[in-house]
């Protein structure tokens, strides 16, 4: 973002987009305010941000003279959405494979891809999800041809050059039907194949100079050895998807092993089946919001009460897009949250409150990655994205009225409504639609 | 990976026809014979129109579970026609809708449920879904959607791949109040083949599920889908000419076969020889069949609505129809409907252009519009995606009441699929196809409260014996938990 602001100055050529203001100072002041960590609202709130970052956040907030201020006119303000799962900005279209930057299987590397340097933020997502009030994404690369997908990024949804807030982030891994797959054709392969990348890796970290790499045909390239370095020393957290009840606790017998395993639970559709194991092993979810079919075998006991029964238990769970529309449509996890909460209405289902449903969407995939203090809330010293909405933000007529990230307002503008002003009227005029822009 | 790209992109499990042309032409059908008898004695006597040989060899067994008479009263109704009233009422009985109005009395024995705060719809119709055929577990030896061993395949019919224990049945009915819905073939071929409209109330069997009296369809696809899997087998089509090129010879033949069996109904002799796959596209021909064509660029859905008049069809509705909302004027003036996503869009390129604007620009240009969800769990939010698309709509400067919104989820479908006289509207009369709903169904906060298809209860959210669960989840984990 800093790079960002120092060439805003220069005219960019930036297309659809206009450059956005470089005011890093604002207060936003009468707002119906969601801190996003489950409190409750704040009738009559302010949120002031300087420098990109949030100062404070409530009621009887002071704010120097100098500041620029926004009257939210009650509406609700609120930090900018987290989405939780994603392959945001690193694909443009699912189905044309050379804007597909999120596997690859002819690829000897694995667990040593990187994502991050994939990252475009003229992703046409990228602005379709910020006019909607996203403005965080964890980016995950895909697996082909190992259990091991790669290093995955946090990025900002911002109008700039520069997206990813980290890289490095995180390791993916798939575990379960698809990691099977990845490993040869069974569970058993993908914890061989586990184990036997935590035996390589201790041998590269006790002689890194001495680790041989016969290219192709290691089960571990030097490459991959060395990507895996921190996560099995705990310092990078391993997103494994997962579905099955029995793969989470064969998961969570890993990590009692392994207890510097940071290790963090992707999709878990029958999580609610072993809530409190998963409570008690401290590891959180990001999780899928409303499956609730039998897609396959390992999610037989789907339910949209999967996340409310997991959070009742004490479980830390977000929600993410795991197998669902991941490079395009973050933009959902508000309905999804808002469904959560319509199963506080039905009979037998557990849903979550509008608080905690909105912290599954902000705050707590955050917290899932470990970057809580930086990102998610509107809490002193977390980076200033803020959205001011015209109505209940978890409602499906609400739009995003302002975007900040790091404290500068974004420009909301996107192709489709380009698209929308040019066939407001389908007839063509007095020159083709090509001439109207 | 992405669903909707499986869905609708790769696996071709779209689809796409349709028609604001309601009911067929009785004559193909009704027996009455036409033209003259001129056979001699020496010819086969002329079975007369449409009955050179059966029309419905899988016929519907569908029967209305009992009901009893039911009066909502204090309600907001959403009428399916555009009509709405507060504070209303709406009774049924014996499987048909009696009367709606501000207050109607409560017959000898009715129940009567007090649904103050609470909002009434007639049940709501899915025009394109693939459910049974595409049923979940989502396995290999379940994937019955595509017969992708040709770019025609008129001759099979969705119906016979329906496995009616799909539990993703049970998640349109309470989660999606969804009452009817068309199970159509997937888009890999040209023409892929009959659908097949039903009841969403389980049964052992798919005719015991099969909507009585509605026309067929014929599952037609435009684009990269088609072109994509005959072109990567080396054959044709292998580009969008190509389709065209392959639906126009097939066409040509119809004509033919519809010319030859409509002479041996009408003066007898020797009749030709069947061909499965003729007699639905001769059945497109003549009327009775409705086509539901898959087509997602205006270019195309262009292209297509020549290619019909060139042959004497009806384009009943085009299906992922994206880039209706640049041609409305022109789907208008063919009379053709487009069913579109709310939201979907850029997981292939002739999805490129999407925007959430479409449904409210296409009623602007007054053309035909509906909703539909080609996806099993979109299916669930029908209601949702008319709230998103709606509100899209209204910050575009385009007015249009919930009510009226209401039609893009009952009557319009009702219509491309030539069953609204029979439901997709709380008019007196019709199927008793209602949903009760907790809130404003428009609201993200709502979900059904009770469903009733002809005037049987089949889903209460207050008790648990009224949540079906399907063969394959009895016994299972989660088997009759709230979904």
């Amino acid at each position: 973002m800093k790079r960002l602001l120092l060439l805003s100055a220069a005219p960019l050529a930036l297309g659809l987009l206009a450059a956005p203001a470089a005011a890093q100072s604002v207060a936003i002041v009468n707002a119906k305010l969601v801190i996003g960590d489950g409190s409750a609202p704040i009738e009559g709130g302010t949120v002031f941000v300087r420098d990109g970052k949030v100062v404070a956040a409530g009621r009887g907030v002071a704010v120097p003279a100098n500041v620029e201020t926004v009257d939210a006119g009650g509406r609700y303000v609120t930090p900018g959405i987290v989405a939780g799962f994603t392959r945001m900005g690193i694909v443009e279209v699912d189905g044309v494979e050379q804007t597909n930057d999120a596997a690859a299987g002819k690829s000897p590397f694995h667990a040593a891809i990187d994502i991050a340097p994939a990252v475009n933020p003229k992703t046409s997502s990228i602005p379709l999800n910020r006019a909607e009030g996203i403005t965080r994404a964890i980016v995950a690369p895909d697996n082909d041809g190992s259990i091991f997908a790669g290093m995955g990024a946090v990025i900002d949804l911002g109008a700039d050059r520069d997206a990813v807030t980290k890289p490095r982030a995180f390791q993916f891994m798939e575990y379960g039907e698809a990691g099977a797959r990845a490993a040869g054709g069974s569970r058993p392969a993908a914890i061989a194949q586990f184990r036997n990348a935590l035996a390589q890796v201790r041998d590269y970290s006790r002689n890194p100079a001495g680790y041989g790499d016969v290219g192709k045909e290691a089960l571990l390239t030097r490459a991959d050895a060395e990507a895996l370095v921190p996560v099995f020393a705990g310092r990078m957290p391993l997103l494994v998807h997962v579905e099955r009840a029995s793969d989470i606790l064969v998961l969570i017998d890993l990590k009692r092993e392994l207890p510097a395993l940071k290790l963090v639970l992707v999709g878990a559709a029958e999580g609610w089946t072993v809530a409190r194991e998963i409570a008690a092993a401290n590891i959180p979810v990001i999780a899928s919001a409303l499956t609730d079919l039998p897609a396959s075998f390992e999610q037989l006991s789907s339910t949209q009460s999967n996340v409310g029964r997991m959070k009742a238990a004490g479980v830390t769970v977000g929600i993410g897009m795991i197998n669902d529309n991941e490079a395009r449509q973050a933009r959902l996890e508000k309905q999804y949250a808002g469904n959560l909460v319509a199963l506080t209405k039905v009979p037998g289902a557990t849903g979550l409150s509008w608080d905690a449903a909105f912290a599954a969407i902000t705050s707590v995939p955050a917290d899932t990655i470990g970057m809580g203090g930086e990102i998610g809330s509107l809490r002193p010293g977390r980076r200033g994205d803020v959205v001011i909405w015209s109505n209940d933000p978890l409602e499906l007529d609400a739009a995003a009225m302002s975007v900040y990230i790091d404290g500068v307002k974004q420009p909301l503008t996107t192709r489709q409504e380009l698209l929308r002003n040019r066939y407001m009227q389908p007839q063509e005029g007095a020159l083709p639609k090509a001439y109207e822009r | 990976m992405a669903i909707g790209f499986r869905a609708s992109g790769l696996s071709f499990r779209v689809g796409g026809v349709l028609a604001a042309i309601s009911l067929l032409s009785a004559c193909a059908t009704d027996g009455k014979a036409e033209g003259p008898k001129s056979a001699s004695s020496s010819k086969q006597a002329a079975p007369g129109m449409g009955k050179g040989y059966s029309h419905d060899p899988f016929p519907s067994t569908y029967k209305a579970y009992p009901g009893t008479p039911t009066l909502l009263t204090n309600v907001t109704i959403f009428d399916g026609e555009g009509g709405t009233l507060t504070g209303g009422s709406v009774l049924f009985s014996d499987g048909k809708i009696v009367a709606v109005g501000q207050s109607v009395a409560a017959p000898a024995g009715a129940t009567v449920i007090d649904g103050t705060g609470k909002v009434v719809t007639p049940g709501i119709i899915d025009i394109h879904s693939h459910l049974g055929d595409y049923p979940s577990p989502g396995v290999q030896a379940n994937s019955d959607g595509n017969e992708a061993t040709g770019p025609v395949t008129a001759d099979v019919w969705a119906e016979h791949s329906v496995w009616p224990q799909d539990p993703g049945f049970s998640r349109a009915l309470v989660n999606g109040g969804v009452t009817t819905l068309q199970i159509l073939p997937g888009s890999a071929n040209l023409m892929g083949g009959r659908s097949v409209v039903l009841k969403n109330v389980y049964a052992r069997t798919e005719q015991g599920m099969k909507f009585p009296g509605a026309p067929y369809g014929l599952k037609m696809a435009c684009g990269e889908n088609p072109k994509r899997v005959y072109g990567s087998k080396g054959r044709q089509p292998s580009t969008r000419m190509g389709n065209i090129a392959v639906d126009r010879q097939t066409w040509a033949k119809a004509a033919e076969y519809k010319r030859k069996w409509d002479k041996f109904e009408t003066d007898g002799g020797e009749a030709p020889t069947r061909d499965i796959a003729m007699d639905t596209l001769r059945g497109v021909l003549s009327g009775e069949i409705l086509v539901q064509n898959h087509c997602y660029r205006a270019d195309e859905m262009a292209i297509v609505l020549d290619m019909a008049k060139e042959f004497g069809y009806q384009v009943g509705a085009f299906h992922h129809a994206v880039e209706a909302y640049k041609i409305g004027d022109l789907l208008k003036a063919n009379g053709t409907c487009a069913a579109v996503w709310a939201d979907w869009w850029g997981f292939k390129m002739e999805s490129y252009d999407a925007i959430s604007e479409n449904l409210a620009l296409l009623q602007n240009a007054g053309a035909c519009a509906m909703i539909h969800s080609d996806d099993e769990n979109g299916i669930q939010r029908l209601n949702q995606e008319v709230a998103k698309a709606l509100a899209a709509g209204r910050r575009a400067g385009i007015q249009i009441s919930d009510a009226k919104a209401w039609e893009w989820l009952t009557i319009n479908p009702a219509k491309a699929l030539g069953i609204a006289d029979k439901t997709g509207s709380l008019k007196p009369g019709k199927m008793a196809d209602v949903v009760l709903w907790n809130g404003n169904p428009f609201s993200v906060y709502a979900r059904p409260e009770k469903v009733w298809i002809d005037g049987a209860m089949l889903y209460d959210a207050n008790n648990p014996k009224l949540r079906p669960v399907s063969d394959f989840e009895l016994g299972q984990p989660g088997a009759g938990d709230t979904k």
